[in-house]
């Protein structure tokens, strides 16, 4: 096994790299001058020569790339080009946000689709399982910024729920803050999830081992939970765990909305000022977290599945 | 199939295609379901509305201003149902001519994805070797940077070089979209490079651009079809995100400039732009939802 899990993580490197090419080319090459950006308006020719100089912009786009390189490997993003902090720190200013944005999110959608999943595989084909696979369809066709306007409306504004905007220190006031976006969150996920793990489910339960279960006389609720959703379990964990690198860069569209000080909402407002360090030091972030899960993903399998093995 | 083609009295080898495609067991399966069907009338519908606004039939007036500022809806003339926007321009007309901007992003999007995306799958599958592990890193490093910050950085990027609009968002949903067809297609080409009539084909010394183009890739257009469908949901679904953040479409109105422009305009009670927008994007996306799904059963020769 172990030799599997290094085999792996030589194969990350790779793919890694690729991560910092294809964020240095987008950013570096086509982009344009972050100098421009951070200068302003009226600066004259030798403050931009300045700026490129201090942040070594004036140097040839290979030496550029090394440098980044080297930033990568040591794990050191130097500091935003926009407000001249180290790029570590504001990292860890905004994750927390971020997090508390989506991890209750990602734990009650799972647990709601995999609920309802459950329902409608037991009544799969029937009006009760066409019923829910009807809304699930038509909740994923509606646009993501509908359902943020919308439930500030409703929620916020006419029944006065929730917080219409921003964030607060104390854990009791947060929630104010964050139960709105985490509760749009939920419902723009839920038909995609529900619609998966039904499959997943209907899928099972049309496996020898469940008729076998059920001709022995298991009631409906015992085949449901110990024979069905049980063996279900590996693509329930591999869709929990390819969604966690991306629960740290929270929501762009909803901390932006919402005014919550995450690492999307920071992310986009690094984008809009080309402020560049940020931008890849969050990417890479997240691509590292990425090529680590889907790893960690393959071992679990062998884990949860003894049939597994890794070669 | 053959069969059936021999009872016809056609000798155009493309009308005998058609009909033995018309004839074949996935298209019957298809036509049998009704609700994909009640589904495809729906979205010609929708096609038909985009062909006359791009004819200039109709929505050629998206500018002009036909009432009072916040007009609700209801009036006398057609183009006051629906109501007016800040500007007092008519909200139905925008709506319909939205219908040409969705069509415009989704199938441009859409064919440069899957084009290019099967393509890709297809050469790397079929070469193997270097070739296959270029292609291989190339859609794993894709994979693993989130697709909104890839497309946001992309709108940004492109935007400095290209007039911003439609042209920046093929760009940046084409670059992104490949890696889903181009997954699919590999995986099911390296099924076929082994299987005999490939080998036939080799033997008999036909090119490998020749194989790939007319043995190979054929018998992987119902997985890229159903991509298609999938990859203009995505577009539509994506370009009100775009919008929201000032990269999407920009000198037309689009259901996402639609849906933006009225973020603020609920809360003083005008629900109409954004309710008009909403249920005419429903409407188009659902239908290609339902239709996609009902695709992927027929094609799905488990299930026949």
């Amino acid at each position: 096994m172990w030799a599997f899990i290094l085999r792996r993580l030589l194969g990350g490197i790779p793919i890694i790299l690729g991560v910092t090419l294809i964020t240095f080319l987008l950013l570096n090459v086509v982009g344009g001058d972050p100098a421009l950006q951070m200068a302003g308006k009226n600066a004259t020719e030798e403050d931009l020569a300045a700026l490129r100089a201090e942040y070594g912009l004036d140097k040839p786009l290979v030496s550029q790339y090394v440098d980044y390189l080297k930033q990568t490997v040591t794990f050191d993003f130097g500091k935003s080009y926009k407000t001249k902090e180290p790029v570590v720190d504001i990292l860890k200013q905004r994750v927390g946000p971020s997090i508390s944005l989506t991890l209750p999110a990602l734990i009650a959608t799972t647990l709601l689709a995999i609920a309802i999943g459950l329902i409608a595989a037991a009544f799969r084909q029937r009006a009760l399982d066409r019923g829910l696979m009807a809304l699930a369809v038509t909740g994923m066709s509606i646009s993501f910024l509908v359902y943020i306007v919308v439930g500030q409306y409703l929620l916020a504004f006419q029944l006065r729920a929730f917080q219409i905007h921003g964030y607060a220190s104390g854990w009791g006031e947060r929630w104010q803050y964050l139960s709105l976006p985490i509760i749009v969150l939920i419902v723009v996920g839920l038909g995609y999830d529900t619609r998966f793990y039904r499959s997943v489910l209907v899928e099972e339960i049309g496996r020898d081992h469940v008729t076998t279960a059920v001709a022995k006389g298991a009631g409906p609720t015992r085949v449901l939970t110990r024979h069905v959703l049980r063996n279900a379990l590996i693509p329930i964990v591999t869709r929990v765990m390819i969604s966690l690198p991306f629960l740290v860069t929270g929501s762009l569209l909803l901390e932006s909305f919402f005014g919550i000080p995450g690492l999307g909402a920071q992310l986009l407002e690094a984008i809009e000022s080309a402020d560049f360090p940020v931008i890849r030091a969050l990417t890479l972030l997240i691509s590292v977290l990425f090529v680590l899960t889907t790893i960690l993903n393959d071992v679990l399998y062998a884990v949860v599945d003894p049939r597994v093995r890794l070669e | 199939m053959t069969t059936a083609a021999a009872t016809t009295d056609t000798t155009n080898p493309v009308v005998r295609r058609l009909q033995d495609i018309w004839r074949s067991r996935p298209s019957l399966k298809l036509r049998r379901d009704r609700f994909a069907m009640v589904c495809l009338v729906v979205i010609s519908l929708y096609m038909l509305i985009a062909l006359m606004v791009a004819l200039g039939i109709i929505g050629g007036d998206f500018a002009d201003r036909v009432g009072t500022n916040y007009q609700s809806p209801g009036g006398e003339s057609w183009k006051l149902w629906l109501g007016t926007d800040r500007q007092g321009r008519s909200i139905i007309v925008r709506m319909l001519y939205s219908t040409k901007v969705a069509f415009n992003v989704g199938f441009v999007s859409a064919l440069i994805g899957s084009v290019v995306g099967s393509l890709l799958g297809a050469i790397a599958g079929y070469f193997g070797k270097t070739t296959d592990t270029v292609v291989v890193w190339l859609y794993s490093t894709i994979q693993s940077i989130p697709n909104l910050l890839l497309l946001i950085a992309l709108s940004y990027a492109v935007s400095r070089w290209l007039d911003r609009g439609l042209i920046v968002v093929y760009v940046a949903f084409g670059a992104t979209f490949w890696v889903g067809p181009c997954r699919v297609v590999r995986g099911e080409v390296l099924k076929l490079r082994e299987s005999d009539y490939v080998q036939a084909a080799r033997a008999m010394g036909y090119s490998h651009a020749r194989i790939l183009l007319l043995h190979v890739l054929p018998n992987t257009l119902h997985l890229v079809l159903v991509y298609f469908a999938l990859l203009f949901v995505a577009a539509i679904k994506s370009e009100v995100i775009l919008s929201y953040l000032g990269l999407g479409v920009q000198g037309e109105p689009s259901w996402g400039v639609m849906i933006n422009q009225s973020r603020a305009e609920l809360i003083n009670g005008y629900y109409w732009q954004i309710g008009a927008a909403t249920v005419a994007m429903l409407g188009l996306v659902l239908c290609f939802n339902v239709f996609a799904d009902a695709l992927q059963d027929a094609l799905d020769p488990k299930s026949l």
